[in-house]
């Protein structure tokens, strides 16, 4: 039998932006086992969330990810609206689509560019890099923050977005599509960058549907999966628009479906654009008095692919339970078939092509004792701790 | 001219600490190094271990998990270190401070040198800051 060797990867490491710890196990320089260790980035958000009111939570879910600071009050305010039964204007729809989609257009950039940077191919990391500033510029325009936007209210939006500012908008979108060509023809068209990323790290429809994976990961296998169209919410079904897929599921077929996205998003926006002309300036929330007591899901599509918020409203003003779940959370598990019998070098990018973001997946810790490296909690007995609990209060009655 | 002051004299490199954070900070300070701000015209460059490092950069709270590893970073620092806390979570904790996972700001478990605030602070400003703190230096 030989023997393995571990590659830890991780938790501060040069390539990752985030905490957390990969650990290649290898025979020779190909990969025969992973495992990974989050918690680094755990701030137990759902907890936090029930100590704090419904328009507050929309701060404080922003704050899960900065990448996709829409999506999470986006998912929020759908799960709210649904408990509420709210049904918003259709400015507020349009506003609320128009924010989704820039802040798709600068998450794939990005991508692209870590992708890059990934492959040592740093030029398309800095060219990505440089026409994701102007998505950025909206947003500060829009909504007066690069990142975090603060847009999102029970019910509505808290800034329109004025008549005057259309025009600026299209400008930046018709400068950001010439650039996309620009950088889509240097992707597509390279030589190196086909010779790396094609056959690595395939995921097949069949691994897909099985890992349940979701967003543009599934979408490269094949699956046709997109909560915009199987279950339509804001200006989606007011508009007309395709879901991109391709059929490879390698990681040259990830790259190739956001890339194609980003022109989905640039005409969802254009028409947007087009049906906020035909909207009445400032009727952008509806106004509400209580959160009644009740249940809701609120789905929506980040750029990674689908999030889940469920909350449970007992009539007060924060919500008694708050349950989130993150693309990544499913995504991550497919580097399992992904990594698997690659060589390390290409194990890299199959991590990375995933576009996973551990700030979302972290939602529940694990604690060790530094010590005796002994697991203090973990899930099962937390959940009979709990079950301890109910009884004991169950037998004071 | 003092030690310290010529240590930071010339090109700084630095090393980023992304504690348990929600990855704006993160991307603004890569943000800082690409085309538009580009701050590698200053000699200022992102580097792999804080063993090459003047400037240990740390965003984010620092939750349970994180915080052994931040001292032992901290440790093994080569000695003088400029330490900058980065947006408001650094700087004082920011939305989490009630949160159970919450081991204090970056200042409680090592000693910071320059704060900049911000959810997230602006490219501009987390120059402005390093700018600054090496005019005092």
């Amino acid at each position: 039998m030989s023997k393995k060797t571990l590659i830890p990867i991780g938790p501060y490491h040069p390539l990752q932006e985030e905490p957390e710890l990969f650990k290649l196990y290898c025979d020779g320089e190909i990969v025969k086992d992973i495992k990974w260790e989050t918690g680094y980035n755990h701030r137990g958000i759902e907890k936090l969330s029930e100590s704090k009111t419904y328009e507050q939570v929309f701060f404080l879910v922003e704050r899960i990810c900065g990448i996709c600071s829409n999506s999470h009050p986006f998912a929020f305010a759908n799960a709210v609206e649904e408990i509420a039964n709210i049904e918003i204007t259709n400015r507020t729809k349009y506003i609320r689509s128009i924010i989704a989609e820039l802040e798709r257009i600068h998450s794939h950039l990005l991508w692209v560019g870590l992708a890059g940077h990934f492959l040592g191919y740093n030029t398309v990391f800095m060219w990505a890099w440089k026409y994701r500033e102007p998505t950025l510029d909206l947003f500060e325009m829009i909504t007066g923050n690069r990142n975090s936007y603060g847009m999102f209210k029970v019910g509505g939006v808290r800034r329109d977005i004025e008549e005057s500012k259309i025009p600026v908008i299209q400008n930046v979108l018709d400068d950001i599509k010439k650039k996309t060509d620009l950088l889509a023809g240097a992707v597509m068209d390279d030589p190196v960058i086909h010779a790396r990323t094609k056959g690595v790290g395939i995921l097949t429809l069949q691994d897909v549907i099985d890992y349940g994976a979701v967003g543009p990961t599934a979408r490269a296998s094949g699956l046709e999966i997109d909560v915009r169209k199987d279950d339509p919410y804001a200006a989606y079904p007011l508009v007309n628009w395709k879901v991109i897929t391709a059929q490879a599921g390698d990681v040259f077929a990830k790259a190739e479906v956001r890339l194609l996205e980003m022109y989905e998003s640039i005409s969802i926006i254009e028409q947007c654009l087009a049906g906020l002309k035909k909207e009445k300036e400032g009727d952008i929330e509806v106004k509400v008095r209580e959160i009644p007591e009740g249940i809701g899901n609120g789905r929506a599509e980040a750029p990674r692919g689908e999030v889940f918020h469920f909350v449970m409203s007992d009539g007060s003003t924060s919500p008694v339970r708050h349950k989130i779940r993150a693309p990544s959370y499913v995504n991550i598990a497919t580097f399992r078939k992904s990594c698997i019998g690659q060589t390390i070098a290409d194990a890299t990018i199959s991590l990375a092509a995933v576009d996973p973001c551990y700030c979302c997946t972290e939602r529940m810790a694990v604690a060790y004792d530094i010590h005796s490296g002994k697991k203090i909690l973990n899930a099962e007995e937390l959940i009979s701790i709990s079950v301890k609990r109910t009884r004991e209060i169950k037998d004071s009655d | 001219m003092g030690f310290k002051s010529y240590c930071f004299k010339k090109s700084l490199w630095v090393f980023h600490f992304g504690g348990a954070s929600c990855n704006n900070c993160d991307i603004e300070i890569l943000d800082c190094l690409t085309p538009r701000h580009d701050l590698e015209r200053f000699g200022i460059l992102l580097v792999g271990s804080i063993r090459h490092a003047d400037v240990l950069l740390v965003n984010g709270i620092i939750n349970h998990h994180d915080k052994e590893r931040l001292i032992e970073i901290y440790n093994q620092a080569p000695k003088p270190i400029l330490v900058v806390a980065i947006g408001a979570c650094g700087c004082t904790g920011g939305l989490f401070t009630e949160s159970y996972t919450f081991a204090g700001p970056v200042d409680k478990v090592i000693p910071v040198n320059a704060y900049v605030p911000g959810c997230p602070p602006k490219p501009e400003a987390i120059i402005a800051g390093i700018v600054k703190l090496v005019n005092n230096s």
